[in-house]
């Protein structure tokens, strides 16, 4: 038996299935993330002034990164323009850039949270705090190596954006560090929701690589026996992947800019 | 040979490309000014994060504003957002409310703390 308006779309709504279903499945993505935006704007708001970090993302890598996202955004439209031209070789192209894109995307940004992860924030006996990234941690050595730099106070670690900082490299007797931590999901309010969104933004990203993927490497078949159908995956596919560039947009200057 | 040799027909149903004729360079005229216009969004953004003497507040106000615009450009055209069915307007409409109520109650309770919480 035949599902109606599989492909055809029904003519009261104008919509096929499929539509329906991913613009459902986006409202419902939308609750998801304005959870943990509003969850974001709760805690920017209520943080006591001057203890909420500022300029800790890499904001080179977060630019190139929304770059690379809007170009895949570009390319999922071409690729589906593609398929209503008729043009599965141009589709080929315009998706197989979109996968590279995707590719970059998660490249840089696992790149950052391995940044992250590497930056050290050690309390020593002495009162000062030691903040950098990682050189040395040999357990068998009694000392580590960081490079950065030693503060006196805490809330110098927040804004980073309003001070020049001069980095070397510190060595510090393991004796002499009373707690050191690194800036994962657990070291801050902050951290937690950064990892949080942007994980979760990360996995939607892998998760529409997968569709798109598919449909770059096993389509063939379909475009030669059902190419309007396929051509509706295409454009249901690529409407969630605007989705994921939509979410960014927000992202980006949340969590870099303000 | 072309690639649109690449799909069947039947002699009921005339290829895809037949019944929904589609300028591709057009397409990719479009896309570059949409592309353009997003880069331009990001650079004002960054310009904003930048601009000196100005609160935190007013600065995050003008990035959000410009994010939003970014946002309507991907959209809207994008996602085709300005030429879809009134189902999908009525659906968005009902996630806009929830989103708006969502966000309102999140705020609405800030300051509202249970009894005997100790403020510092």
């Amino acid at each position: 038996m035949d599902i109606p308006y599989a492909i055809q779309p029904r003519p009261d709504t104008g919509l096929y299935n499929a539509k329906v279903g991913i613009w459902l499945f986006l409202a419902s993505e939308v609750m998801l993330f304005g959870g943990l935006f509003s969850a974001y704007v709760l805690l920017r708001v209520g943080a006591d002034p001057g203890t909420w970090p500022h300029g800790w993302q890499n904001l080179t890598l977060g630019t190139i990164n929304t770059v690379v996202l809007a170009l895949s955004a570009i390319t999922t439209l071409l690729a589906w323009v593609a398929c209503k031209a008729g043009q599965f070789g141009r589709f080929k192209f315009f998706h197989a850039c979109t996968l590279l894109f995707a590719l970059a995307f998660a490249i840089i940004h696992l790149n950052e949270y391995h940044e992250d992860l590497t930056h050290y924030e050690i309390h020593l006996t002495s009162g000062l705090i030691a903040d950098g990234h990682m050189v040395e941690n040999n357990l068998k050595e009694d000392y580590v190596i960081i490079e950065g730099r030693t503060v006196n106070d805490e809330k110098l670690l927040y804004d980073l954006r309003s001070q020049t900082i001069k980095e070397s490299e510190i060595k510090i007797p393991r004796a002499e560090i009373a707690s050191m931590e690194s800036y994962g999901p657990w070291h801050n309010t902050y951290m937690a929701l950064d990892f949080t969104m942007t994980g979760l933004h990360l996995l939607h990203v892998i998760a529409g690589s997968v569709v798109i993927g598919y449909l770059w490497l096993f389509g063939r078949k379909m475009w030669r026996t059902d190419p309007e159908r396929f051509t509706n995956r295409v454009e249901v596919s690529g409407l969630f992947w605007h989705f994921v560039d939509l979410v960014w947009i927000f992202l980006f200057p949340v969590l870099y800019l303000t | 040979m072309s690639d649109s040799h690449e799909t069947k027909t039947t002699a009921a149903q005339p290829p895809l490309h037949d019944r929904h004729p589609v300028d591709f360079n057009a397409y990719l005229r479009r896309c570059g000014f949409i592309f353009v216009g997003i880069l331009c969004a990001i650079g004002l953004m960054l310009w904003i994060s930048y601009l000196p003497g100005h609160t935190w507040a007013l600065k995050s106000a003008l990035i959000l504003v410009v994010a939003c615009a970014n946002a309507f450009v991907v959209a809207g055209f994008l996602m085709h957002l300005l030429s879809e069915k009134k189902m999908i307007y009525t659906l968005l409409a009902v996630t806009v409310f929830l989103f708006i109520g969502l966000m309102g109650l999140t705020l609405y309770a800030m300051q509202d703390f249970p009894a005997g919480t100790q403020m510092h």
